[in-house]
């Protein structure tokens, strides 16, 4: 295609190519730190639906190895929103390698705290917010469990703030890591963030996973003890190869169900959640 | 085709783990999960012994388990039979 | 220009690839995935030393999930077994499915969508009532327009999904639209068919071969081609050295007026994929092939379809295939006016 760009997300190359060359230099200015794959896992393409599309009120369609076949087209000035969806999708549809779990993960002593829940649970904003303050990140959107060794590889990609997220990095983080404010997308306001430097320089070290959480933001504190099946189901939901990777699925999922201490917690605000996860690691994770 | 008994897989055929109180149920044949609660676990226990009907069924679980003197037992466990049926993991002989 | 030309000769031999440098397998990947031959690919180059670590990976992974693939159509064929086995009429698996039950070439890391079933049409309403009574399956939508459009028209049941297991069903009662020119002979094509041991049964392999032929240029504006093409190919290494095979086709296909596509599937799989052939049945030296071959391999090192004009061409010819030309000016006029409201 006529403007391309390589990158590798922890174990994950991806090439991206593009009719336009803005979501090309935007995602090299982001993803500056990452070594770039000679052969990659994904081919993601960002293209015009007709020729003149390219030119008049240019819209971006968003296609690679593995497609939606009836994804919207986004327009070009959320170019790098749609270069990051289409690498999303890969890993959603074609991830065939490690369990994927739709959620946010940090480390600290080779250890890794897993979040996930529904989106808007606030998992991203946390993970992105404990990166900056002594936690390694390692991924807002993805956790990749290895289905021989039980451990979870980090995937970490650029952080999509959203809507008041955004506010509470801008000002605090190296303005050279933001990424443009995208209003009004699909999904609100968005602005990319450029992971530390450690999380990048780490990306390929693998953690064990040591305590799980269900955070609920917007909520009175609390903390409860959620039962395995439980777990194992909301796990299975927050995976979208787990039926495809069949029974190695099942036996890396069932033996992280029963070895990770586990609790949902709801909390009012960001400084609470930081406050209530540092005490829960130094209670629960071993 | 008349006969009303059942059949499951072997043994072999599944992969079960306790999670508090469930069966977690890996099936082979089919790739699919199951999380079972009693007594459904039991029922294909109890068919590994070879197919049955309903009667014959209940019989095989009462020599293992106690059930109390509860009357509707055999209404009771061809409902469970019919879920297992439509999960495929158990069928009409 | 880069086409798929090296998709289709790594297939047929692997060894193509031993110079390939980043870009190539890059390529390749890309084309195998669009085309639906990643896991036929990878199954291919399975224990070559040369290939690079990530190349070795992505086959890996591939290979996985054609097993996934292959697991979920013989469950789904098993599970349709058990609705329709007390009907105690023919049910014949077709495509991918029948491919792997039998375990034949073509089923080799051959990704697998819905499942497809060839009943007799006296026995349809009963297969209907069946899938949908205490088999769990349902309309995908409620449409009278499209439910009669199918009915009327093609060679299949609206398509069922199963309510749990999200899979669909499309049950055929021939195996060309209707109103296609070419009318093979269903009933012979069942009553022709080959039990397997669970009591499902395929295609006679002759009629297996007239099928996919017919599916080739049938379907759609020859997208998904090179695919079919290899089920072709994999058909024919498979039964071309049993005794009686060509001479099975050469009638088979005379019966089911399918002697043309057939003798034309056979010659682009011998120009694609070196296939060994029959020559009498090939007709060999018609004119046209060329422009079916570049149709073909229209990919470039991106996984994109190119040679739009040229596709263009083959899809307007794909509905005048499928239809009558009035039947098709009303099919598109009534989606257009659905369209409207």
């Amino acid at each position: 295609m006529k403007h391309e760009f390589r990158v590798r997300v922890g174990p994950a190359g991806f090439r991206i190519g593009s009719d336009w060359k803005q979501p090309i230099d935007q995602l090299a200015a982001l993803y500056s730190d990452y070594p770039a794959p000679d052969i990659p896992d994904f081919t993601v393409r960002l293209f015009a639906q007709r020729p003149w599309r390219r030119f008049l009120r240019p819209s971006v369609m968003i296609g690679g190895d593995y497609m939606l076949p009836d994804a919207a087209p986004v327009s070009l000035a959320h170019g790098l929103l749609a270069a990051e969806m289409g690498m999303n999708l890969q890993m959603a549809l074609g991830q065939r390698r490690y369990l994927l779990l739709h959620a946010s993960a940090v480390e600290r002593d080779g250890k890794a705290l897993l979040m996930t829940g529904h989106s808007g649970a606030g998992k991203s904003t946390l993970s992105a917010l404990l990166g900056e303050r002594g936690w390694r990140f390692m991924g807002d959107e993805f956790v990749l469990v290895d289905l021989s060794t039980a451990v979870v590889h980090a995937f970490p990609r650029l952080v999509s703030l959203k809507n008041e997220a955004i506010t509470l990095f801008e000002g605090a983080v190296d303005a050279d890591r933001l990424g443009p404010l995208m209003r009004d997308t699909p999904k609100g306001d968005i602005r990319h963030l450029q992971p530390p430097t450690d999380a990048i320089a780490k990306m390929s070290e693998p953690a064990r996973p040591a305590l799980l959480l269900f955070p609920r933001f917007g909520h009175a504190p609390d903390v409860r003890e959620v039962g395995e099946a439980e777990v194992f189901v909301r796990l299975t939901q927050a995976s979208t190869n787990y039926v495809a990777l069949g029974e190695a699925g099942f036996d890396a999922l069932s033996s992280l169900v029963r070895t990770i201490p586990t609790r949902a917690v709801d909390y009012p605000d960001t400084e609470n959640a930081v406050a209530s996860v540092e005490r829960l690691w130094m209670e629960l994770a071993e | 085709m008349n006969t009303n008994a059942y059949r499951a897989d072997p043994p072999e055929a599944r992969r079960v783990i306790a999670l508090d109180g469930v069966a977690l149920i890996f099936h082979r044949p089919s790739g699919l999960t199951h999380i079972l609660a009693p007594p459904a676990p039991q029922i294909l226990e109890a068919l590994a012994e070879g197919d049955a009907e309903p009667a014959a069924l209940l019989d095989r679980l009462k020599r293992d388990y106690d059930f109390g003197d509860s009357d509707d037992l055999e209404a009771a466990l061809e409902a469970r039979i019919a879920e297992l049926e439509m999960s495929g993991l158990v069928w009409r002989a | 220009m880069t086409d798929a030309g090296i998709l289709t000769r790594a297939l047929v031999d692997p060894s193509t690839t031993q110079n390939f440098d980043a870009g190539d397998w890059t390529a390749l990947i890309a084309m195998a995935r669009a085309e639906q031959l990643m896991g036929s690919l990878a199954h291919r180059l399975d224990g070559l030393g040369f290939l690079p670590e990530k190349v070795a990976q992505l086959c890996a992974d591939a290979r996985r999930f054609a097993e996934h693939a292959r697991r979920q159509a013989l469950w789904e064929a098993e599970m349709s077994r058990r609705v329709l086995a007390p009907l105690g009429e023919p049910v014949v698996l077709l495509k991918g499915t029948a491919y792997v039950a039998a375990g034949l070439s073509a089923g080799v890391g051959r990704s697998i969508g819905d499942l497809d079933i060839l009943v007799s049409h006296e026995a349809l309403d009963a297969v209907e009532r069946a899938l949908t009574g205490q088999g769990g399956w349902e309309w995908v939508k409620e449409d009278a327009y499209d439910d009669a459009y199918y009915r009327d028209y093609m060679h299949e049941l609206p398509p069922l999904i199963h309510k749990e297991r999200d899979r669909m069903i499309d049950v055929h009662h021939t195996v060309l639209p209707l109103t296609a020119k070419p009318t093979p002979d269903a009933v012979s094509m069942i009553a022709d068919s080959v039990e397997l041991e669970n009591g499902l049964r395929i295609l006679s392999p002759a009629d297996m071969v007239c099928h996919s032929a017919a599916h080739l240029f049938a379907d759609g504006d020859l997208a998904g081609g090179l695919r079919n093409l290899w089920d072709i190919d994999q058909l024919l290494r498979d039964f071309g050295t049993r005794d009686g095979f060509w001479k099975a086709l050469g009638q088979r296909a005379e019966r089911h007026q399918l002697a043309k596509p057939v003798a034309r599937a056979l010659r682009l799989a011998e120009a694609l994929y070196e296939t060994p052939l029959d020559g009498a049945l090939a007709r060999r030296g018609r004119v046209g092939d060329a422009l079916y071959i570049r149709r073909l391999l229209a990919r470039d090192d991106w996984g994109r379809e190119t040679r739009k004009f040229l596709r263009l061409a083959f899809y307007i010819r794909s509905h005048w295939l499928r239809m009558p030309p009035l039947m098709l000016i009303r099919h598109l006029w009534t989606k257009w006016r659905k369209g409207q409201n």
